[in-house]
């Protein structure tokens, strides 16, 4: 069984402790503040100068000065700050971020992250995935783990123009929760019903399985679709 | 006395040249000069090198300058945000040419342009097709690309509240780019929400402080800065 969308965040949402400084990029981690534990104190990021983020603004209540990186209106958790670019640039650059949780195109298996360019794409941005991607202690990747195509994004070199080398910690999937350690690819954990070879059949790299290598701790809400080997 | 005070965006923006560079603050709604610069479409200056961080909303301010056919190159970090339909036509037209630059790397060039640094080393983009052809430096074990200044001959720049002094305060999300690129351009010039007579912001709440900027006009907010970025005219 593969994890929804939302499944996928949920997890994501389980390994941030408490304390934990977090920038969200679009798509899939955006949808992580909703599972956060209530009894943990974390403090989300946005890029243009935001921390402690809260809700989306109510319909009604947006106030026009405060937006989300991805232009949304936001509004602010107590003890939420609001800075300048530059102030906003050191905690990514600084190392300050704790964690930063990003879509991808492809995450080879020295965690050489792609998610910026695809070949071909005629006008180019960038934004600030590759400050994040750099500066960030902890790159965590939330996606799919193959394409709409079935092809498996995870993969012993990207092919797509690289945002950042070897930055990614942790890829967290519809199938698995895999650590990229200096001896390769890790698996950590497995969508419920699963054999860690149906993720290896889904992996374009080696993959090792952890001695403690468990089920994914999800709830049945979150179940997408039943898969066969 | 001292008076930056103007009575008009059209005033502010009188001496923009042809061929000149200009920093446009804000990202998103919150902090675009709006009024300055659909008061410089009507100025008529061209052949404009601009840096901003995306590629302008829909077809007013910078994205009219851009529809305009006004702006000859773009330095920025997200110039395909929702809404830059106008700076993707003239850019796949072979119209407008863009140097790409990460985000942070971006606000660092400005920042090291205001504060007299001749550019700095930094490790995004290393290993990546943004650092192709730049000086790589390896410090204390990690590699760094050199990156150089950026300095322009206009900041245009959006405040809340402003006094004649030059003194300015932003609110909420409004600070950032603006507090950059104020220290960073020959010629800044501020849009303000509200000008108050000096001594109405306290001393803490001023952000910018005067000796940044040259010039300041308050106008009415610009009705389409509140618009979220998917909403508004497409082509």
């Amino acid at each position: 069984m593969t994890l929804t969308r939302e499944g996928i965040a949920y997890r994501v949402a389980r390994d941030l402790t408490e304390g934990s400084y977090v920038n969200l990029g679009v798509g899939i981690p955006s949808l992580v503040p909703a599972y956060l534990p209530s009894d943990r104190e974390i403090f989300i990021h946005n890029e243009n100068g935001v921390l402690g983020v809260g809700p989306l603004a109510a319909p009604g209540a947006e106030d026009p000065d405060l937006v989300s990186a991805n232009k949304e209106f936001i509004t602010l958790l107590p003890g939420a700050s609001v800075f300048d670019h530059a102030i906003s640039f050191s905690m990514i650059r600084g190392g300050h971020l704790t964690h930063a949780v990003m879509g991808a195109m492809e995450v080879a298996a020295n965690g050489d992250l792609a998610n910026w360019r695809v070949p071909g794409q005629k006008v180019p941005g960038v934004g600030g995935a590759m400050d994040l991607a750099f500066g960030v202690q902890n790159v965590w990747i939330a996606m799919t783990h193959v394409t709409n195509k079935g092809e498996p994004k995870i993969l012993t070199r990207c092919s797509c123009p690289l945002t950042a080398p070897r930055c990614v910690r942790r890829i967290f999937t519809d199938i698995a929760v895999i650590d990229v350690t200096p001896d390769g690819l890790m698996l950590r954990e497995v969508a419920r019903g699963l054999e860690p070879e149906a993720v290896r059949a889904r992996t374009g790299a080696p993959l090792r399985v952890a001695d403690d290598c468990r089920e994914m701790d999800v709830p049945a809400a979150f179940n997408g679709v039943q898969l066969t080997i | 006395m001292i008076d930056k005070t103007v009575t008009s965006c059209k005033e502010a923006v009188a001496s923009v040249f042809d061929g000149a560079t200009i920093m446009i603050g804000g990202f998103g709604g919150p902090g675009v000069p709006a009024r300055l610069l659909e008061a410089l479409r009507e100025q008529g200056a061209s052949h404009l090198v601009a840096i901003h961080n995306g590629g302008g909303n829909h077809d007013y301010a910078f994205g009219g300058l851009i529809l305009d056919g006004r702006i000859r190159k773009l330095i920025a970090s997200f110039p395909i945000n929702q809404g830059a339909w106008a700076f993707r036509d003239r850019f796949l037209k072979g119209e407008i040419e863009l140097e790409l630059t990460p985000q942070g790397t971006l606000v660092e060039r400005i920042r090291a342009a205001g504060a007299g640094l001749g550019g700095f080393y930094t490790p995004t983009a290393v290993g990546t097709e943004l650092a192709a052809g730049k000086e790589i430096r390896n410090i204390d074990g990690r590699e760094y690309v050199f990156e150089t200044p950026l300095r322009a001959d206009f900041a245009f720049i959006k405040a809340h509240r402003g006094d004649r002094l030059g003194n300015l305060n932003y609110r909420m999300a409004m600070r950032n780019f603006n507090m950059i690129m104020a220290t960073a351009a020959k010629v800044v010039i501020a849009e303000v929400d509200q000008l108050v007579p000096v001594g109405a912001l306290s001393h803490e709440e001023i952000h910018t402080p005067g000796i940044f900027v040259d010039r300041v006009v308050q106008a009415e907010r610009h009705p389409r800065v509140f618009e979220r970025p998917q909403e508004g005219r497409s082509p």
